[in-house]
């Protein structure tokens, strides 16, 4: 059990910040911690893939000369590391998207409450 | 080839902002470009994959499966023949609803829309995983920002989506890192090779789910549609006209690329339940729809609830998984993509004349408006699933499809579906044929309609929204009556191998 948990405990990790973010997103009634709690859960999937990227004993992924090329078990995989460069990037965006439309809410409803925003939409 | 459909609308997106703050006029016709010439490269496109055979493309002269891959075959050929016409139509429509309805966002509207048709263009012809969440993002983001213009409302809904939209993503991205991290590859076709030796990892079977329920969100699979009503009324029509037809659609094709190709059949469909279980959210996602389209009065948001049930066909016809439903998949979304465009814009025509689209002011509009009236009468013909209409088809493949796999729930399914969607639909066509005309909508019509109009005839709509009405309303009917051919020249040759 105690082996099981510090050989993955990266993924024990990813997985809590996952929960934590989703609950932030389905139950949060004010409206900028559902997006906190949606920033959250997509770096969890960040923080998973980067921990997949890892191996034991491995250096950065930069060709050195004494090491060679022939073993690639001596280099982290550096795929993941450039895959969620670009889901950063799209993280970034889709905040940035958000946060126009949270302003967009505040100026037509003056609040993000969920329930009040509700509330002042059936008006 | 491929990457050509996707720069041809790529590139006046980039370029449009300029325009956007000096000359906001030009990005219409900008538009129209654009969307021409991708449809033009799409169809051109699908001709050669037909007749000699999938074209593949290397980002950067990478081959696969190091390189992002890009690949024209019957499947995305078609896909892309869909989306880029219906996109196509859509704008051409959208510039008099647009002046009328949110004259400040005009060139904002048309650089967006070309992002989000260069999204979904890209997810329909990505050959590698990870770039199809790439894309599926930019299609998303775009959205998002779509919806967002509008009424009152449209914000808050468009904020919803986000967050739905977001977690489907986000779920996805999970899916692959577990493919990824169990085969070390993102090519599709490689990792089709790859994955019957992995039928037993738990890995394999969370990727499937993970991807499933994103998928699902994207596409509005039952119960994950909460975002869909909200989004689809709030927004304006053009908007809707543009996002309604297509984007579910892409959804479900990016989850019949993924469960029915990369995936081992045996595996989705025997070891574990997963198309079983997509069949019965389909199931229920048709059923539900329908009813709580009867329970709408507005007439948007009833097409809203429709869209929900409509799209679940889809989801239906690729979880029997065998060639005659698929095939009713697949003609339901070019038939569903035409019609629900169709219904859109007129929805938006009346709220152009009107001001309103709530059904029971719908009275006298065939008097008001003949040609648009004639329309919604052949696309509501086509929703309900009467010969020779493009719906009746798609619906008849389906069915064929579930008795060949004795499932005859789905049949029960799909007949009682079509019966309460003539409920609703013909509702609507009595309200614009039959009532008699009230003062209520006299009033509101002549108010808000334009002012110097008292004869009848000249309260039909300006010609740069009734054509691509008509136009679609005609493309119901050809591609009804000649479904054979569409069937036999292009849906056999998509269908994924082994199936």
């Amino acid at each position: 059990m105690l082996d099981s948990f510090l050989g993955h405990y990266a993924y024990y990790t990813t997985t809590a910040l996952m929960a934590v973010g989703m609950w932030g997103m389905l139950v949060k009634n004010n409206l900028v911690k559902k997006l906190i709690g949606m920033s959250i859960f997509q770096s969890a999937v960040i923080l998973f893939f980067v921990a997949g990227a890892s191996k034991h004993g491995a250096t950065v992924p930069i060709l050195e000369e004494t090491l060679g090329l022939e073993d690639a078990s001596l280099y982290a995989n550096p795929l993941p590391h450039t895959l969620m460069l670009t889901a950063i990037v799209v993280s970034v965006a889709t905040t940035g998207v958000a946060l126009a439309i949270l302003q967009a809410i505040y100026k037509r409803h003056g609040t993000l409450e969920e329930d009040e925003v509700m509330e002042r939409m059936q008006e | 080839m491929p990457i050509l459909i996707v720069l041809a609308v790529l590139l006046p997106a980039l370029i449009s902002p300029a325009f956007g703050f000096t000359r906001p006029g030009y990005t219409y016709p900008l538009a129209i470009l654009g969307a021409a010439g991708a449809a033009a490269l799409s169809l051109a496109g699908l001709w050669r994959v037909l007749s000699s055979g999938s074209i593949s493309y290397h980002l950067g002269g990478w081959p696969p499966p190091e390189g992002i891959e890009l690949v024209l075959d019957p499947l995305a050929g078609f896909m892309a023949v869909v989306v880029s016409s219906i996109g196509l139509i859509a704008i051409i429509y959208s510039r008099r609803s647009l002046l009328a309805e949110i004259p400040g966002k005009f060139s904002a509207f048309y650089g967006t829309s070309l992002l989000l048709l260069t999204g979904l263009l890209g997810i329909v012809l990505t050959g590698d995983l990870f770039n199809l969440y790439v894309f599926l993002e930019i299609a998303s983001l775009s959205a998002y920002a779509l919806i967002a213009i509008g009424s009152k409302q449209a914000p808050f809904s468009a904020f919803r989506y986000v967050i739905m939209g977001t977690l489907g993503g986000t779920f996805y991205l999970l899916g692959v890192g577990f493919l990824y991290f169990s085969t070390g590859t993102l090519n599709m076709a490689d990792m089709a090779n790859l994955l019957p030796a992995l039928v037993g990892s738990h890995a394999v079977l969370a990727a499937a789910v993970f991807m499933v329920v994103g998928l699902g969100l994207k596409m509005a699979l039952f119960p994950m549609h909460m975002w869909l009503p909200d989004a689809y009324t709030y927004a304006a029509s053009s908007v809707t006209g543009l996002i309604a037809p297509i984007m579910t659609k892409v959804g479900a094709y990016a989850m019949i690329r993924i469960l029915l190709t990369v995936f081992p059949l045996s595996y989705v469909l025997n070891d574990v339940p997963i198309l079983t279980a997509v069949a019965w959210l389909s199931a229920a996602g048709i059923i539900w729809g329908s009813v709580m389209a009867i329970a709408q009065k507005d007439l948007r948001r009833m097409l809203a609830y429709s869209s929900v049930s409509q799209v679940a066909y889809v989801g239906l016809g690729l979880a029997l998984a065998n060639p005659l439903a698929l095939i009713g998949g697949l003609l339901q979304i070019a038939s569903h993509a035409m019609t629900k465009a169709t219904l859109f814009f007129i929805a938006g025509a009346i709220r152009f004349r009107t001001g309103t689209v709530g059904i029971s002011t719908l009275a006298g509009t065939a008097r008001r408006m003949p040609w648009t009236s004639a329309a919604l009468v052949v696309a509501a013909l086509s929703m309900v699933g009467i010969p020779p209409t493009s719906g009746f088809f798609a619906k008849w493949y389906l069915v064929l499809g579930s008795i060949q796999t004795d499932n005859w729930a789905f049949v029960a399914v799909i007949v009682i579906s079509s019966l309460l969607n003539a409920v609703y639909f013909f509702r609507i066509l009595e309200q614009a044929y039959l009532a008699p005309e009230t003062k209520g909508a006299q009033a509101v019509s002549s108010t808000s309609g334009t002012q110097h109009s008292d004869s009848p005839r000249s309260q039909e709509i300006p010609p740069s929204m009734l054509w691509p009405i008509l136009f679609l309303a005609a493309l119901i009917l050809i591609v009804g009556i000649f479904n054979a051919l569409v069937v036999t020249e292009v849906l056999r040759p998509a269908l994924p191998v082994g199936l």
